[in-house]
């Protein structure tokens, strides 16, 4: 049983550049995965003008009744969220984590080019490591 | 905020913090859109003028729940994105938090959307939303003079 559904990776225009599905019921096509991103991005965006106070970074942390979407946004204005089990803990953990992974296997890739699909193998095969690790433990409680 | 008196509805109120004021602001919105309630306590920034403020909020919150219903993992069929969808249907989200406010959101089967935004270390507060919720039912709706869809005074 996954206790995370689904990562995404969105640029800092709003793109999507990453989507991994881990096991959700409603796993989406393309062109879905897509317009959600770019939903979420503007939400994110809205959500800094509506804030009753200065120095708003936007959303963290969206809870629903099924799922909770975390969501770390790094200082270059790149999106990680993840979708995952209400109650999930260390998500935020895990998504630094994947932070780190990002730039370390995409970001020094000398193919790779700036804001556009993630499409690194060493990236893929360590990620699949860091979500199992967190499955585990979590698991294994 | 002040509450009345517990004994004339049949919930009882929650127990109110120690720290006093803790919301920095409530909205109420109906079915289509129209503020029927908006009080703040606490907002030392202010971007937009109320109106433009009021209808990005309820915006906002129709475009959440349109996500939040596609983007169920739990749920196999789901609609295209940014169709209507009837209150109670789908997944729907009930609070999300940024580092400087949490927004808690309620919205009865009849559409009526309350929104409370307070301080971001703030627990669970769908009990108290049920709360406001019947407050509205008990002095609003069943108010003779009240007619539905106008703000409420």
């Amino acid at each position: 049983m996954a206790a995370i559904y689904s990562l995404y990776i969105i640029n800092k225009s709003g793109g999507l550049i990453f989507y991994k599905d881990y096991g959700s019921a409603g796993r989406m096509d393309t062109n879905d995965s897509l317009r959600l991103a770019s939903l979420w991005h503007s939400m994110h965006a809205i959500s800094q003008q509506l804030s009753p106070v200065s120095g708003c970074m936007g959303i963290e942390l969206l809870q629903a009744d099924t799922f909770d979407l975390h969501c770390f946004q790094s200082l270059t204005g790149t999106k990680f969220f993840v979708v995952c089990e209400p109650g999930t803990p260390h998500m935020e953990g895990l998504l630094k984590h994947i932070y780190e992974l990002y730039t370390d296997y995409v970001l020094k890739n000398p193919f790779y080019e700036m804001e556009m699909p993630i499409r690194c193998e060493l990236f893929d095969v360590n990620l699949a490591q860091a979500v199992q690790k967190d499955r585990v433990a979590l698991l294994g409680r | 905020m002040q509450f009345f008196g517990g004994s004339e509805i049949s919930p009882s109120p929650p127990v109110p913090t120690a720290s006093g004021n803790n919301a920095y602001m409530l909205y109420i919105f109906n079915r289509n859109g129209v503020c029927l309630l908006y009080r703040e306590w606490n907002r030392p920034l202010k971007t937009l003028n109320s109106h433009q403020d009021h209808k990005l909020m309820f915006g906002l919150l129709f475009s959440l729940k349109s996500l939040t219903a596609k983007m169920d993992p739990t749920c196999v069929d789901k609609g295209n994105l940014g169709v209507p969808q009837l209150p109670g249907q789908g997944c729907s989200f009930h609070s999300f938090r940024t580092n400087t406010y949490k927004l808690s959101f309620m919205e009865s089967p009849s559409g009526i959307k309350i929104i409370l935004v307070t301080h971001p270390r703030t627990g669970d507060l769908r009990e108290s939303l049920k709360y406001i919720y019947n407050l509205y039912v008990e002095y609003v709706v069943k108010n003779p003079l009240y007619s539905p869809g106008t703000p409420i005074r």
